[in-house]
């Protein structure tokens, strides 16, 4: 298990340098001139063309760009934009709120999706059963931006039970909404997979086993089938706030919350190429993570997997 | 979920009255049918067996025959959809079970009626330890606490012969070789001191060393327990020893029943005759095994009169109209063939 860890840990390395190269080198190859407009209607002085292009290494080739920028990563340094703002503090403020309606989105999707999968699991068929698949579907099927701007019109300015935007406070009850939209498309999935692990592992030989010790039911299906039809479940829940994080960007936008959808939207436009860098580096890192972690829920959730 | 069973229905006993007989566990005139896409099977048509205290009853048949169904409707864990019952009665200390509250069927299983599954691997939850699974029954259905429950399930896998129980407590179920799994299987369908213990094939997928131990094992706690005993194989060598009578199933009938002794030595129905007959023999070695003619019936599609007449080698006219009812011979025995007397009377 140690051993496993440690070199799964390694295996970050490269995958973490080959990712964030690869960032690295589309930003750059990305057509565009960063100081373009940085100095009002004019163009700018040759003296401060040539001051920023030696601070900013613009001369080098972008091997050279990505190891100084590198080295000062590794010192936890994101360094700063061409008007001179740290980086770190852009980061510092967008991630806590990205961070935030992800995890809202994650806990909601989570909460609404296992429960509807466990319940028309149990019974296929039903009433319940067909609307939770219609329903699915339809959440699959429409755009984010759709069922953005829908719940947007409906709850916060026909209905006005909750405010159109979000402030910026970011108060818990003025998330739902935003993570119900972020996490809507993966709820369906969650779902769906939940579903259908419940309702194959219901007739297996073990739950018969259950029922036949004399348990009651809701110990037979909370204990016994919920364990086991979790497992594929937990993978899709892990690795989903990776991409929920980095698929904000429509939300976000939608109900103005100052995440880091925005700020990689603002910096490609304006050629900040450190900083939309240095947002996706710390998305890969997030992604890398959970990828781990859920790899090591699996051991936890099923004790016939052994890590070597 | 639906997998509770609730007759809707209470059909009289086969003799009628439905009174109660003093009888532990009994299967009155019981009848199943499984409705499917393709048609309906009538998987189990009028079984009717008892088991008493202290006494092993073994229910023979080919695979198909109804005897594993018959147990689960005992159980109440027949999947239902698709399966239905149509009529009869599973009496447990005189009252219907079939007619019960689900809650009042669930105190039974585990306490009154406990079950031995086949393939002890996929019986077992394979992500929680076998200590778990037995402890889990004296937490839940005795309501004593971890440490207590631990103990006595410590208790009941010493008592099924696993050496070092203490520390298998907290292995896996994977972890646990075939025989050793079905012994905790054992000890985890103990574990409540049931009335009545079914065993669906418990030794069917262990090597044949392992599957004497555990008839030896089975045998020696029914014994000392005293419990009755339901012993579902379709392995005739398994029965011998251990068996105080056979119930012969074919087609979800009982086609014959009788003490082991009076069956081996003069089987009364010729299915019965043609089981002992396909035995292999060491005396006979070299020539070729006898078998059954032909298949099984198609559940569907039950030939009229005898179901076993398209393969009986007796099979006379009469055969193919009536449906020979069960009927008593001697003492303690009966059979449901036309020719009972004949096969039993000749030499």
């Amino acid at each position: 298990m140690g051993r496993y860890l440690v070199r799964r840990l390694l295996q970050l390395v490269p995958v973490f340098i080959g990712t964030t190269f690869l960032i690295y080198w589309l930003v750059w190859a990305v057509p565009g001139d960063p100081f373009a407009g940085k100095c009002g209607e004019r163009r700018c002085p040759p003296e401060y063309v040539a001051a920023l292009t030696e601070k900013y290494h613009l001369n080098e080739n972008v091997f050279v760009q990505y190891t100084i920028y590198m080295k000062s990563l590794l010192q936890g340094d994101f360094g700063t934009t061409y008007s001179g703002r740290s980086i770190n503090d852009i980061i510092a403020t967008a991630y806590p709120n990205t961070l935030k309606l992800a995890v809202v989105a994650l806990a909601i999707e989570a909460i609404i999706g296992l429960t509807a999968g466990v319940l028309t699991g149990l019974r296929r068929n039903g009433f319940l059963d067909n609307l939770v698949l219609v329903s699915s579907l339809f959440l699959i099927a429409l755009p984010v931006f759709v069922v953005g701007f829908v719940l947007q019109w409906t709850f916060g300015v026909q209905w006005k039970i909750v405010t159109p935007t979000v402030s910026s406070e970011m108060p818990f009850s003025e998330l739902l909404i935003p993570g119900f939209v972020l996490g809507s498309a993966s709820m369906a999935y969650i779902a769906r997979v939940s579903r259908t692990s419940i309702a194959e592992n219901r007739r297996a030989d073990y739950v018969r086993t259950a029922i036949a010790k004399g348990l009651p039911m809701r110990r037979v299906v909370g204990v016994h089938l919920l364990r086991n039809s979790l497992i594929p479940v937990v993978t899709l829940l892990g690795t989903d706030l990776g991409a929920l994080m980095g698929g904000a960007i429509v939300t976000e936008g939608i109900f103005g919350i100052n995440g880091i959808g925005r700020q990689v939207y603002r910096s490609i436009v304006t050629k900040e190429s450190a900083t939309v860098v240095s947002i996706v580096v710390v998305l890969v890192l997030v992604y890398l993570l959970m990828n781990l972690l859920v790899d090591l829920l699996y051991a936890a959730l099923d004790p016939r997997i052994r890590y070597e | 979920m639906s997998d509770i069973l609730v007759s809707e229905q209470s059909a009289p006993g086969a003799d009628g009255s439905g009174r109660p007989s003093g009888r532990l566990l009994e299967v009155d005139d019981l009848r199943v049918e499984f409705r499917t896409r393709d048609g309906v099977a009538k998987v189990i048509n009028g079984v009717t067996y008892h088991v008493d205290a202290g006494e092993t009853l073994a229910v023979l048949g080919e695979s198909g025959s109804g005897k594993s169904v018959t147990a689960q409707t005992i159980m109440g864990i027949l999947d239902m959809p698709p399966g239905f019952v149509t009529g009869g009665q599973v009496r447990f200390h005189g009252r219907d079970m079939l007619t019960m509250s689900a809650e009042e069927r669930r105190r039974i299983r585990g306490e009154g009626i406990a079950m031995i599954f086949q393939d002890s691997l996929s019986a077992l939850n394979p992500v929680f330890t076998v200590g778990f699974q037995i402890a889990e029954q004296f937490r839940i259905r005795r309501g004593m606490g971890r440490a207590d429950a631990k103990k006595r399930a410590i208790e009941m896998l010493d008592q099924v012969k696993i050496p070092n129980a203490k520390g298998r407590f907290s292995n896996y179920p994977h972890q646990f070789s075939g025989g050793m799994r079905q012994r905790a299987m054992i000890a985890m369908s103990l574990a409540l001191d049931p009335e009545v213990l079914i065993a669906d094939e418990p030794t069917t997928a262990l090597d044949v060393t392992v599957q004497a131990q555990i008839m030896d094992l089975l045998g020696e706690l029914q014994r000392e327990r005293q419990m009755g005993m339901i012993l579902i194989t379709h392995d005739l060598g398994v029965v011998a020893d251990v068996a105080d009578r056979i119930a012969v199933m074919y087609a979800g009938r009982i086609v014959e029943e009788a003490d082991v002794y009076d069956l081996y030595a003069k089987p009364a129905h010729p299915y019965t005759l043609g089981l002992l007959d396909s035995i292999p023999r060491m005396d006979e070695k070299g020539q070729e095994l006898r078998t059954i003619k032909g298949l099984p019936p198609n559940l569907m599609n039950i030939p009229p009169g005898c179901p076993f007449n398209p393969r009986c080698p007796m099979a006379q006219p009469v055969c193919r109209e009536k449906v020979p009812p069960l009927l008593q011979i001697g003492s303690g025995r009966a059979s449901a063939c036309h020719f009972a007397e004949e096969l039993v009377n000749r030499d």
